[in-house]
């Protein structure tokens, strides 16, 4: 005679199915708190990887300057046309070369607004001016050709490299390298194409995505043609605006010292600059604060999950002592019969723990299903860790015991001869 | 045997004594019956026989021991090893079937027999349910349901079985089938006590015992 468990298990199941609507829809609650614990889960830890990756992209190790319109001044308001005149100078440049001993190397970056054309084809990308140390401080790669030189540099050679995005408008079929585009009014041989920048399957069908449309031409070379300033008429504004430099990308040499260069740069800027006409990215720091928000949303999460299963368990709770008053009469012939406490104890804890252990698994089933649903349609990355639905789905089966110890007392508790003798 | 056993009920803060000082012994083997109007204490006396319900005074002991001193489980132990209750209203378990229930008390005892299942379908074939084995209590008839609880009340083997209007509710050529069973369960040595109404299956018994208010009114040696 097999009084093992399994059939305990088995006889619980029986039980529950007697009443099929009310089991499914308790064991609802508890399906959708572990499938949405699921979800968060995974779409917090997907949001979160994409915004390390994109800090990473900076370079963990740099601190980056970056010039920025300083907010308007109400005085020149009704000025019809007007020359802006802001950002990093060249001086700033200078300063910092002699003054900061840890830095390791300093690229000064110059976008220039110039359409790109390629026969009939017509893109307006950044064009950068950047010098060849600027692939090896952020750690770009190449799709195929190579990077700008220092003889570019010295010969002032008509050279660019394209983005994968300009390589991809501009060229569908053909091989950029080799080829000669036009930039304003000037001929620029192609001599590489840069690998995407982002993770490929993030861009997939958004086409406005192009982190990658950028033009790369030597330094010089775009001080020569185009000029020492860039002017660049902005659209909607009649401004024309003149900025010397747009980025200085500071490479440190390790990363104590990331956080003093931060600091020295901040404050030799505010030195110079009249104006609030820049910005220091420091992506270590904003590496600690995504971790921050990391953290803050995973209370906000574990807060949201306690609550739904907390309310799941209580729906669970709520079902079972309805049972245990329904079910008075066969607790009483049960104990009658020879029954112990804990033969009660045990049967009732039972049917809640196959009630939350059967929410907690279809919940898992779901939970992973949804970030898939997610990725596909919202397009946003989603990151389902092992740990998840592990944690999900044991929370939700010891969610069962312990709203179930209750009503499964309740039932123990009962007098034999009262119990027998209820209707 | 029972020594100035009281049961008292308490009900917002009147008292009521269902058994008073009541003191006697079953011996082993013997066959009474109880009989007496209703309200006159039949049912509690059973149950405090059964080891569902403690006396509220006095003392009940089991082969010379006290059950008082027992806990719960070692009771519960008792009703699932040595006891076979036949309640007055089947009292089935209905998501189970015929077999299972007969099987129940098994599933309590502390190392339950391995024969069970065997054990139980032998006895579903004595009481004559052998070809419905499978049935929940809901498809079986009155007459069948009370079998069935008289098939679980056997299945322990118990050295002795309490009814309480084990008949009531059946025709005649059930009740009588049902009281042949105990004849013979009497013969198997086995100690029976049963409530009834009826003067006729009162009289079935070895000896007859009357009840009035809780206490004894007459004690009758039949046969
Ligand atoms: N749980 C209880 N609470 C309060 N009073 C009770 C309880 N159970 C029984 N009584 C009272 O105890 C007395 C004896 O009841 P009992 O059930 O033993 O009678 P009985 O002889 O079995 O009657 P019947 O022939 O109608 O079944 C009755 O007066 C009844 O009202
Ligand atoms: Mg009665």
């Amino acid at each position: 005679m097999d009084s093992g468990l399994l059939r305990v298990v088995r006889l619980g199941v029986r039980s529950l199915l007697l009443h099929r609507l009310r089991s499914a829809l308790t064991t609802l609650g508890v399906l959708f708190g572990t499938s949405s614990v699921i979800a968060m889960l995974a779409i917090g830890e997907g949001a979160s990887e994409e915004a390390q990756e994109q800090i990473r992209l900076l370079g963990s190790q740099n601190v980056i300057l970056r010039s920025v319109k300083p907010p308007d001044d109400p005085n020149q308001g009704n000025q019809r046309m007007r020359v802006v005149v802001y950002g990093l100078t060249n001086d700033d440049l200078l300063r910092i070369q002699e003054t900061f001993p840890a830095v390791k190397e300093i690229v000064p970056l110059k976008e220039v607004s110039q359409e790109v054309r390629y026969l009939d084809r017509v893109l307006t990308p950044r064009v950068i001016a950047a010098p060849p140390d600027y692939q090896r401080t952020t750690g770009r790669m190449l799709l195929s050709g190579r990077f700008l030189s220092e003889s570019d540099e010295r010969q002032i050679a008509s050279v660019a490299v394209v983005g994968y995005e300009v390589a991809r408008h501009l060229f569908p079929l053909e091989d950029p390298l080799g080829k000669n585009v036009r930039v304003g009014g000037d001929y620029f041989t192609v001599v590489g194409v840069l690998a995407p920048r982002v993770r490929q399957s993030s861009d997939r069908g958004r086409p406005g995505a192009d982190t990658t449309s950028e033009v790369f031409v030597p330094f010089e070379t775009a001080r020569k043609r185009f000029g020492d300033l860039s002017v660049r008429m902005r659209a909607g504004s009649q401004d024309i605006e003149q900025i010397e430099l747009h980025e200085i990308i500071l490479a440190v040499d390790s990363p104590e010292n990331v956080e003093f260069v931060a600091s020295a740069s901040r404050e030799m800027l505010g030195r110079f600059h009249e104006q609030q006409d820049y910005e220091v990215v420091v992506p270590l720091e904003l590496l600690a604060q995504a971790a921050e928000t990391k953290r803050i949303f995973n209370i906000v999460l574990g807060s949201i999950a306690g609550i739904s299963l907390l309310v799941g368990g209580i729906g669970i709770m709520n079902v079972m002592l309805a049972t245990v008053t329904e079910r008075t009469r066969e607790i009483g012939i049960r104990r009658a019969l020879g029954a112990k406490r804990r033969h009660i104890v045990t049967q009732f804890l039972v049917e809640t723990v196959v009630l939350s252990v059967g929410g907690g698994a279809m919940g898992v089933v779901l939970g992973l299903f949804i970030p898939m649903v997610v990725e596909r349609y919202a397009d946003m990355r989603t990151v389902v860790t092992p740990l998840a639905p592990t944690l999900a789905f044991s929370i939700s089966a010891l969610t069962g015991v312990v709203f179930g110890l209750y009503p499964a007392w309740r039932a123990a508790r009962m007098d034999p001869v009262e119990a027998l003798r209820h209707e | 045997m029972l020594d100035g056993v009281s049961r008292v009920y308490n009900m917002g803060g009147q008292s009521l004594r269902a058994l008073d000082r009541f003191s006697f012994e079953f011996r082993r083997g013997e066959y009474w019956s109880i009989m007496g109007s209703s309200g006159s204490g039949k049912s509690t006396l059973l149950n405090i026989l059964g080891c569902i319900d403690r006396p509220t005074e006095g003392r009940y002991l089991v082969r010379g021991e006290d059950t008082g001193r027992l806990d719960d489980d070692a009771l519960s132990e008792l009703r699932s090893r040595h006891l076979g209750f036949i309640f007055q209203s089947y009292n089935l378990i209905a998501q189970l079937d015929v077999l299972e229930n007969i099987t129940v008390p098994l599933l309590y005892q502390d190392d339950p027999p391995k024969d069970g299942w065997e054990r139980a379908k032998h006895l579903a074939e004595r009481v004559g349910l052998g070809s419905r084995l499978h049935h929940r209590p809901r498809e079986l008839s009155g007459g069948q349901q009370q079998r069935v609880a008289i098939a679980r009340a056997l299945i322990n083997d118990p050295a002795m079985i309490l009814a309480d209007e084990a008949t009531g509710n059946l025709d005649s050529k059930t009740a009588e089938e049902i009281l042949a069973l105990f004849d013979e369960l009497h013969g198997e040595g086995k100690t029976i006590v049963i409530v009834t109404h009826e003067p006729d299956v009162g009289e079935r018994a070895q000896h007859l015992l009357r009840l009035k208010d809780g206490c004894i009114e007459e004690v009758r040696h039949q046969r």
